[in-house]
């Protein structure tokens, strides 16, 4: 028995597959399905012209080839661009919305009650299934303190000003093929706006749900702090499990004004395909906060647990003097999955502060990359960034990358950064199994030990959820 | 075996990569007696200890261990450890990111059941044996092992040992790297647990340790082989003289015992 063992991903325990009328459109993509997608969501003509403006861009995009990524091309025709359970379709032209019985139960097997009285307590949560959300629960509260927490499209409804204001204003939609693509055909996603002054009391949520096939989703989030207001967001994820790769490409968008923090917490458990690499979704996601005033600060902290492959980058732009962007990540790749994963740290302001603490943990056949960039521009005086990437293997057949891209263009600046790689040791579980501790016991307290700066992070419960999900990852790891 | 021997060693050989360590052991300890044991460096007293907790490095190619009955061999270490045998390390290893408090929560419910202690408990107990061993408070939330000085890895060693209660305990120089008052407390701990259902075998280099915990019997291992056995007299011998008289008196056998296996 060796202990450096592949661990072998259990069955995917979300993988069931909900049977729902769905509204769907034809596949295919064109400026066609572009209109129909905004006219089933009764959307204003400049929201439609901003789609086709990203759409007439993206036509004239190629996919970025830099990432340590190999996958089978995606046809861009194939896919669906919208699918929503058919009772919800016309939810906002019908105030009454019920939500599909069968729905309802899905996200209560994945533990998400949205009935008034079984709702969790401190946190609000909007339950998006394949491309509508379907839910919000808490509103009342957040009503009260003025916080707006409702989907995409019922902002541009009933918020338009908010919208036009702000979308697109982190990540416009010329930024790159994938948030091009999103701008042109997201269909929804959640709004936040916390007022001045306010701190949001509730933790707020969403939980996206992948359930038709050959779906693509495509969802949209904006959140916007303003002045003096905090805001911590949680956004999970689970999909079905399917033999056809599924596109996910969505685009975050964080905007903090002076004084104001927001802090967005991802655990990301999408179905990564079985051991062979057959299946899974492609995870493509343009997540940037912009640190607008002073003194502001977004958190991004990420547990990527699942998905075929995974790009994706959350990245702060520090333009408000003393602000300061945070990435805590712990990304697990097993079987054949990749991750090509990391931030951005764009230091704008005087005296703005950046953290970077990446875990990576890889096993299985799987590849597994930081890469990372912390940028100080010329005009930024005393501007400090710590960055720590550290990897583990487990077996002999995984790879691990760290590619930090360190351009200081300003002398004042302070950077420091470390990497370390190593192979989840011998003596260290030998050590830990000399205590009474079984073989898959020691694992999960080496790789909870590993991932803690991350986990502290979480909100408590999330952090249970986070340890567990990994725990789930590691199970049957005994050769 | 009769009643009163708990633990025995029979003809034990082990090898690491190939090349044979461990050369034939015997050793039997009753219950309630401790064994102290010596012998110069690098002749198999670790992998003596290692062996007996099932370290996957090294393959065992003749021979058993009998703790209890039962023949340890066979089983994996965290099985070992439920058996009621213990091993505090000669080089303790770090467990970054699990705190002290987990770990050993961890360890105990493993060994004894989850169901035997509440956490409330366990924790007050726990501080009470911290402060027995003069543990600081704050290590119950520091990361175990990890950065820790060569002493503090040794008293926590000695603090799992107490936490977890084991039955035949192996220290393995313990003793090395321990200031004079430290050696005193982690004595001090070690015999809260002796009793006549308690089983201990010291490795040392040095008689000081001895003098604190008495041993009933002392053996000396030399190339993967007990050489002598006797009473504990024979520590002040070793102290003043060193190996060479063992070598001289005792080698010969060694030596012997080793030409006739390569003839095999
Ligand atoms: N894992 C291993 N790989 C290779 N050689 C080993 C290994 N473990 C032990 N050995 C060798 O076996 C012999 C015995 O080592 P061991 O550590 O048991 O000695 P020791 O008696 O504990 O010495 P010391 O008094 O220095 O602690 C040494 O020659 C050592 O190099
Ligand atoms: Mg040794």
């Amino acid at each position: 028995m060796t202990t450096e063992t592949t661990f072998i991903n259990d069955e995917y325990k979300y993988g069931f597959v909900t049977e729902v009328e769905a509204d769907t459109i034809p596949k295919g993509l064109n400026e066609d399905i572009i209109r129909m997608i905004s006219e089933k969501k009764n959307e204003p003509d400049w929201m439609l012209e901003w789609r086709l403006q990203a759409y007439r861009w993206w036509l004239n995009k190629e996919e970025p080839q830099w990432p340590m990524l190999n996958f089978e091309p995606v046809n861009y025709q194939d896919l669906r661009y919208y699918s929503a359970p058919k009772k919800m379709a016309d939810r906002f032209k019908n105030e009454e919305g019920k939500i599909d019985p069968e729905v309802k139960k899905t996200f209560e097997k994945l533990g998400i009650p949205l009935d008034e009285q079984k709702q969790l307590e401190g946190v609000a949560i909007d339950a998006v299934f394949d491309s509508v959300s379907v839910a919000t629960t808490h509103q009342k509260v957040l009503e009260d303190l003025g916080i707006i927490f409702c989907s995409v499209s019922e902002a541009c409804e009933k918020h338009p000003e908010l919208i036009k204001k702000y979308l697109g204003s982190v990540v416009p939609y010329t930024d790159n093929f994938y948030a091009t693509l999103n701008s042109a055909v997201f269909t929804d996603g959640s709004f936040v706006y916390v007022p001045k002054g306010v701190k949001c009391p509730v933790e707020l949520s969403t939980y996206f749900r992948i359930n038709a096939q050959d779906t693509g989703q495509f969802e949209r989030t904006l959140i916007i702090a303003d002045e003096g207001s905090y805001v911590s967001y949680l956004e999970g994820c689970t999909a079905p499990m399917r033999d056809r790769n599924q596109l996910h490409a969505a685009v975050v968008e964080l905007i903090a004004l002076g004084d104001a923090q927001i802090k967005y917490a991802t655990i990301q458990n999408w179905y990564a395909g079985d051991k062979e690499g057959k299946g899974g979704i492609y995870n493509f996601v343009t997540k940037r906060g912009h640190c607008r005033g002073k003194n502001s600060k977004i958190s991004w902290t990420q547990v990527e647990a699942g998905a075929a492959i995974t790009w994706k980058y959350p990245s702060c732009i520090l333009e408000g003097d003393n602000s300061t962007g945070e990435f805590y990540s712990v990304a697990v790749t097993n079987n054949c999955m990749q991750a090509d994963t990391g931030t951005k740290m764009i230091h704008i302001g005087n005296k703005t502060k950046s953290t970077i603490i990446s875990k990576g943990i890889s096993a299985g056949q799987s590849a597994n990359t930081y890469r990372g960039l912390v940028q100080v521009l010329p005009d930024a005086f005393g501007c400090r960034n710590y960055s720590a990437c550290d990897s583990m293997l487990m077996g002999d057949q995984c790879s691990a990358n760290t590619v930090p891209y360190i351009e200081a263009e300003n002398s004042t600046a302070v950077i420091e950064h470390e990497a370390t790689t190593s192979k989840i040791s011998e003596e260290q579980l030998f050590y830990i199994k000399s205590r009474g501790i079984d073989e898959e016991n020691a694992i999960n307290l080496v790789v909870n030990g590993f991932c803690k700066e991350v986990f502290k992070q979480l909100p408590l419960e999330f952090a249970v959820e986070a340890t567990k999900l990994l725990e789930m990852k590691l199970e049957g790891s005994i050769g | 075996m009769s009643e009163k021997v708990y633990f025995e060693i029979r003809n034990l050989h082990a090898d690491v990569e190939g090349s044979p360590i461990l050369k034939g052991v015997d050793l039997k300890i009753n219950k309630g007696e401790i064994h102290a044991m010596m012998g110069p460096n690098g002749s198999g007293k670790s992998t003596l200890s290692n062996v007996i907790m099932g370290h996957p490095s090294y393959e065992v190619t003749e021979g058993e261990i009998l703790f209890g009955g039962q023949n340890m061999v066979e089983l994996a270490p965290e099985e070992r450890a439920q058996s009621g045998l213990f091993l505090a390390f000669q080089y303790p290893v770090a467990v970054p990111g699990v705190t002290t408090a987990k770990f050993l929560k961890s360890a105990f419910d493993a060994v004894h059941g989850e169901q035997n202690i509440k956490a409330i408990a366990f924790l007050k107990e726990l501080r009470a044996n911290m402060k027995y061993l003069g543990v600081r408070e704050e290590f119950i939330n520091r990361y175990m092992n990890d950065g820790f000085s060569g002493g503090e890895k040794k008293r926590m060693e000695i603090l799992q040992m107490l936490t977890l209660q084991p039955q035949m305990a192996i220290m393995d120089e313990t003793d090395s790297g321990l200031d004079i008052d430290a050696l005193k407390v982690v004595s001090k701990g070690v015999n809260k647990l002796v009793s006549p259902a308690f089983s201990l075998l010291v490795i040392t280099h040095y008689e000081r340790i001895l003098n604190y915990i008495k041993p009933d019997h002392l053996h000396i291992l030399m190339d993967g082989k007990i050489v002598f056995t006797g009473g504990s007299e024979t520590v002040k011998k070793l102290e003043e003289k060193g190996y060479d008289w063992v070598r001289e008196e005792y080698g010969q056998e060694v030596l012997a015992g080793r030409e006739e296996a390569s003839k095999v």
